[in-house]
């Protein structure tokens, strides 16, 4: 059975695309003066969060609530990292109170996968972001959000979009997560950024892969900047900000060279400056805001999926 | 004392013949008394007392991981006579008083000989060297000395220290981790670690010491060990030295010669290990090195650590896996069943070579023949058995084997003609 969401390598295309659907539906709701469904009540959602991370689970906590489940936020700072409580007991902790699902933000890679099969808890994980792993309701909202904008047909492909992600790549769980799930609904996915923030092995992902953004730029239907943390300066990734800004930055002059339909994306949280300047940011091309609200939407439909139906549609198998 | 009549066993798989253990040594079986006990060993095989060059017995300051009587029950359950234990404990033996402790505890257990390992540098920190020469000179007799767990990375200090223990017939056994490149690393860097989000360990960390060390071993005419090798690209560079005269050998670990980097995508921890399980390449180049004699021995780097340390998210787990018990049969299903290595290769590489290295082959790493001391491990090649970890001697129970099937069974270990294993039981 179908229990846990920890990667977007989970997803088949069919999956992938029923919870892209159930967002379509359910993010009519957000337009609505009543935004609840009754769909969850009595379940609870617990989430579990090692790392800070207020968007991501504001995010959660309004899906969960819209659909009625019952809502614990459990702030774990210390993780057993920093010699806190471990994992392991505060997943016994949740399990105690009757969690029904539990989304689990962690500094770790691989510690939803823990949680999952462990056999500390029975129930359902959802990958809220792990380490430098994987992200995958972050690339599940992109997706969705590309469909609105550049899907095709009744079903809103995305099949044969070029889909350009710049920045840390090498950091970035979005990256990751974005990279499996858009080439399992049929994009075509260009990596852009200079060899120091690109993993080892990358040559081996389903994705062609630049040091040019200048020559990525004009065929992408959709460009996605990363956030590229300030502290990477310090780990010799690249001289310094402005030369990272001048080679990897979106501004202006360059947005200028995109057709006149793509659009532009940010996972948040934004370095304005940096990665992105102001008026690219704040342009109409740009869909970040709209990202956030179609957030709530496909974590409702996750949410739905794992818990609301007898059989649930999506996730790895257990 | 008893007195131990072993009939019809195979000699290092050979002909099967009979062997008296008497007053510590082996003896002519035509002047068996006849109070000795007999052990029928037919079908089993008969090796020397295996030596272990890489121990971790956590004793003095993690007994709760393990303890030198602990760790030598489980070494004794699997055929072994000798350890050198390594110095990363707390405190760290870097000390005539720390090493002397060790040996003695040692002494104490009786399972088999403990010799202490001394730190190359005050408490591993890689900034001036210990003071080697009281470690060789005390009661422990060290002549191995190894900052293992960390790489003494300062080219002038490693420098020196291999100079330095040429007085006293030393050798510096080095972990050869380049630490600059392997900051925060958790396993091997390659596709699956980009994949997985785990930090990357490269291979060429391993290889840039060792392609040091081995040209600095060549310049001052010293004699260097390089443990728990796990690269193909290693293999090669010391296959090169060795061709050039450079007086370097080199171990591989059980877990090394068995497993790969794919146990990671489970992200369990029980997997976690320094230096991390490598390609299937590397691991068929480390089994070719064994093989044709560029890697010298096996040594399991048997590291203990508590449950609470491996039952948690990979990167907040202790790297390191059990390996006592379970060498023998790992490198008969690598080695021996393929085809790679006969029972006398085993014997070469697990005791004899070992024993030679660490310069305890005046008492272990001898021939069993008539007149050496009475060390040998009876082992049965046809048995199979399911890795069970509650069934260790061990204190941990951070076996990577936990569920395989492997081949073989240690049946009985005598240390100086004194059974520390009987029926595959501690005696």
């Amino acid at each position: 059975m179908k229990r846990h969401l920890l990667s977007a390598a989970d997803l088949s295309r069919a999956d992938a695309e029923l919870i892209l659907s159930t967002a379509a539906e359910l993010r009519e709701l957000a337009d609505r003066p009543i935004k609840k469904l009754p769909a969850l009540r009595g379940r609870t959602v617990v989430n579990l969060f090692f790392e800070d991370s207020t968007r991501t689970r504001i995010s959660f906590e309004a899906a969960a609530k819209r659909l009625s489940a019952d809502v614990i936020n459990f702030a774990a700072k210390g993780s057993s990292l920093s010699k806190g409580e471990s994992l392991k007991d505060t997943a016994l902790t949740l399990e105690a109170m009757g969690a029904d699902a539990v989304v689990v933000r962690h500094g770790a890679s691989g510690a939803p996968h823990r949680l999952a099969h462990s056999g500390w808890v029975r129930s359902s994980v959802v990958n809220g972001g792990d380490g430098t792993h994987e992200h995958p309701t972050q690339a599940l909202l992109d997706a969705f959000t590309m469909s609105r904008h550049l899907g095709q047909g009744q079903a809103r492909s995305l099949d044969g979009r070029r889909i350009v992600i710049v920045g840390d790549v090498l950091h970035s769980r979005v990256a990751r997560s974005n990279a499996l799930l858009l080439h399992t609904l049929g994009a075509e996915v260009t990596l852009v950024a200079p060899p120091t923030l690109l993993p080892v092995g990358v040559g081996t992902w389903p994705v062609e892969v630049s040091y040019d953004l200048d020559a990525a730029l004009p065929k992408a239907d959709a460009v996605m900047m990363l956030r590229v943390q300030r502290e990477r300066m310090h780990g010799g990734f690249f001289p310094t900000a402005r030369e990272y800004s001048r080679r990897y930055g979106l501004d202006g002059k360059r947005m200028a060279t995109l057709q006149d339909h793509t659009i532009v994306m940010h996972p948040g949280p934004m370095v304005r400056g940096m990665e992105i300047t102001a008026d690219v940011a704040d342009s109409d091309r740009s869909v970040i805001v709209e990202q956030v609200t179609n957030g709530v939407a496909v974590r409702m439909a996750v949410l739905y999926l794992l818990l609301g139906g007898s059989t649930p549609a999506v996730g790895g198998e257990e | 004392m008893s007195e131990y009549l072993i009939k019809n066993v195979a000699v290092l798989g050979g002909t099967p013949t009979d062997l008296l253990l008497r007053d510590g040594v082996i003896a002519d079986p035509a002047d068996a008394p006849a109070d000795a006990e007999v052990i029928d060993a037919s079908g089993l095989i008969a090796l020397p007392g295996l030596v272990d060059l890489h121990t971790h017995l956590r004793e003095p300051g993690r007994e709760d991981a393990e303890t030198v009587e602990t760790g030598t029950r489980a070494a004794a359950l699997g055929g072994f006579t000798a350890v050198h234990a390594m110095a990363n404990t707390e405190p760290v033996a870097d000390t005539a008083g720390v090493v002397e402790q060790v040996w003695r505890l040692g002494r104490e257990a009786g399972y088999c000989d403990v010799y202490p390992v001394g730190a190359v540098t005050v408490g591993l920190d890689g900034e001036r060297l210990a003071e080697l020469g009281a470690m060789a000179d005390s009661a422990a007799r060290v002549r191995v000395f190894s900052d293992d767990g960390r790489c003494v990375s300062d080219a002038v200090l490693m420098r020196r220290a291999l100079e330095y223990v040429k007085a006293f017939d030393g050798v510096v056994a080095q972990h050869a981790q380049e630490p600059r490149l392997t900051v925060d690393a958790q396993m091997n860097e390659g596709e699956l670690s980009g994949r997985l989000g785990l930090a990357g360990w490269p291979a060429v960390a391993e290889e840039a010491i060792i392609a040091r060390d081995v040209l600095l071993a060549q310049h001052v005419g010293s004699r260097l060990h390089v443990c728990h090798v796990s690269t193909s690209g290693s293999v090669e560079l010391i296959r090169w030295a060795k061709g050039k005269g450079v007086d370097v050998t080199a171990e591989a670990c059980p877990h090394h010669l068995l497993l790969t980097d794919e146990l990671a995508a489970t992200y369990d921890p029980i997997y976690k290990v320094n230096p991390p399980l490598r390609s299937a390449a590397d691991v068929a180049a480390l089994q070719e090195g064994l093989a044709d004699g560029t890697i010298d021995i096996v040594a399991t780097d048997h590291a203990p650590h508590p449950h609470e340390d491996k039952d948690c998210e990979w990167a907040a787990a202790a790297f390191g896996m059990l390996g006592l018990e379970t060498a023998l049969s790992i490198v008969q299903q690598t080695m021996v069943d393929p085809g790679r290595l006969d029972w006398a290769g085993v014997a070469e590489r697990m005791s004899y070579a070992p024993a030679r290295i660490g310069r305890v082959s005046d008492r272990h790493g001898r021939p069993v023949q008539v007149g050496e001391p009475a060390n040998v491990v009876l082992y049965d090649p046809g048995a199979r058995r399911t890795i069970e970890p509650s069934e260790s001697a061990s204190l941990s129970r951070n076996t990577p084997y936990r569920g395989m099937e492997l081949p073989g069974r240690v049946v009985a270990t005598f240390l100086r003609g004194k059974a520390t294993v009987l029926d595959g039981k501690l005696a």
